[in-house]
């Protein structure tokens, strides 16, 4: 399929106390790339991600994901085309044990039994939480909590994946499996962080935002070792690219 | 005790609820209703009853020691909600004079009857719903109850109220220790620093259910939760449904500590 593109025209967004979070954001992801998208703090990056499904309208502008118009209408076809992994798993992982909160989406789709079961199989073997599936949320460690949030996305087969700082709370091997995870996903993946490392690992692309609009876009390689670029939006080389 | 205990206090009960018994097994609706008939058979004794409630102590007996819960814990438990009961009733004596029964020469009113009974009846209860708690997890309670046709917007406060309950201590937990770590002595211990902090934590627990909602769209809700657990009623939950109503039944409409009584008097006559 190759229409699983991310389109934003000139997209302006303020919250309803009069912060100015997107200002004329455009840019266009297309089938199967991996971008990152990074920012300082306050950027804009949560606000952005907020529009990929609909959570938020655009104040002006237009949101195309796919071939759908983002509009009050189509906001729940977007949401079964893009999953978003939140920041907190805690607010992400909503349900009373591991195996309901994974099966939550599956069952939503109107999935029958046996598929919402193979599902929850496969989105824990991805992430090797598998054994965790009957355990409450709240006696899970916070490695573990990440992992299934991002199960309980995974499960949804999205086409295009969104993650909003996915390590953030991942020791390092766990760092790792999900890097090494991310890869093997072949659709559309975007992703906000201020680990840049990740970001250069996993990402081809990477846009700068800053005041809710572009300051740069293009291959991470590039922008990651722009150093004034970097220190321009408060954030600095990747520590595997200070080495050398 | 402190915030902490408490918090870990509560999270035993719930960890109480994940082991494996035969009491654990048993089908979570069975437990619900059992425990509901159980509830409602002993409020129903009059308020000077109290010889024929002594036998339906056996139901919590039973469940703690099937369910290998622990007994002072449960004990203790019933105790800090125990000041509840005992206001109910603490007048009683004073205005209920009457005198209805002498045991051992002391004359016992029927406002101390009455106070008695409250407590038993208290206990009674109190232990019943702590252990059915105690042995059925959380979610289980709240699949049963829709089960039995509870409305999906009740069950799923519930389902949240659970699940977000350890949440929002934790993070009490952490705006305390905070507090307690940058107050010396009473200072910022006091009313007007707490009242803050709880409007704190109310503006967090605002925002949190805010991405809660959101995450829960991002993932197709659409107002009703739905669930996969089939349920299936095997040998022992028939089985311990038919003896807990059987022995109810008993103990309800056959003075069974009287009968007893009497084949003991006789006995020795």
């Amino acid at each position: 399929m190759s229409h699983h593109f991310v389109d934003f025209k000139d997209v302006f967004y303020h919250y309803p106390d009069g912060t100015r979070a997107l200002n004329g954001i455009s840019f266009r992801i297309v089938h199967g790339e991996s971008v990152g998208i990074v920012g300082a703090n306050g950027s804009g990056k949560s606000t952005l991600l907020l529009h990929m499904n609909g959570y938020l309208m655009p104040g002006s502008g237009t949101v195309t994901i796919g071939d759908v118009l983002l509009q009050r209408s189509t906001a729940a076809d977007i949401r079964k085309r893009v999953g978003i992994v939140f920041q907190f798993p805690d607010d992400q992982l909503f349900m009373p044990t591991v195996f309901d909160d994974v099966a939550f989406g599956p069952l939503n789709l109107g999935l029958d039994e046996e598929s919402v079961r193979e599902r929850v199989r496969n989105a824990l073997n991805m992430v090797n939480s598998y054994d965790l599936r009957d355990k409450p949320p709240h006696h899970l460690s916070g490695g573990q909590k990440s992992s299934v949030a991002i199960a309980s996305v995974m499960a949804m087969e999205p086409d295009i994946l969104v993650m909003d700082e996915p390590a953030s709370n991942l020791d390092p091997k766990s760092r790792r499996s999900l890097i090494t995870m991310l890869k093997t996903f072949v659709h559309t993946k975007i992703i906000a962080s201020h680990d840049l490392d990740l970001i250069l690992d996993v990402c081809q692309r990477c846009i700068v935002i800053r005041d809710g609009a572009v300051v740069a876009d293009g291959a991470s390689k590039d922008i990651l070792s722009n150093k004034t670029l970097l220190e321009e939006n408060n954030l600095e080389l990747p520590l595997s690219l200070q080495r050398c | 005790m402190t915030f902490d205990e408490s918090y870990f206090s509560i999270g035993r009960l719930d960890r109480l609820s994940y082991e494996d018994t035969f009491v654990h097994r048993l089908d979570s609706r069975i437990k619900v209703v059992c425990t509901m008939l159980f509830l409602f058979t002993v409020i129903s004794f009059s308020k000077y009853e109290v010889v024929s409630l002594i036998p339906f102590f056996l139901f919590p007996v039973l469940l703690t020691t099937l369910g290998e819960i622990p007994v002072r814990f449960l004990v203790r438990k019933i105790i800090i909600v125990s000041p509840f009961a005992i206001f109910i009733g603490i007048f009683n004596p004073f205005l209920d004079t009457r005198i209805v029964a002498v045991i051992a020469g002391i004359p016992v009113s029927a406002g101390w009857l009455s106070f008695i009974s409250i407590l038993t009846k208290f206990s009674l209860t109190i232990s019943a719903a702590l252990l059915l708690i105690a042995t059925t997890s959380f979610p289980g309670i709240c699949h049963a109850l829709r089960r039995l046709g509870v409305p999906a917007i009740f069950v799923a406060q519930l389902l949240f109220l659970y699940r977000y309950l350890f949440v929002l201590l934790e993070e009490t937990m952490r705006i305390i220790r905070a507090r307690d770590m940058r107050s010396f002595g009473k200072r910022g211990l006091g009313m007007k620093v707490a009242v803050r902090l709880i409007g704190t934590l109310f503006l967090r627990t605002v925002e949190r259910a805010e991405r809660i909602y959101s995450a829960m769209l991002s993932r197709g809700f659409s107002g009703d939760i739905p669930s996969l657990k089939k349920y299936q009623l095997r040998r022992p939950d028939a089985l311990f449904a038919i003896s807990t109503i059987a022995f109810i039944a008993l103990f309800r409409f056959v003075p069974v500590t009287e009968i007893l009584g009497r084949v003991i008097q006789e006995f020795f006559q």
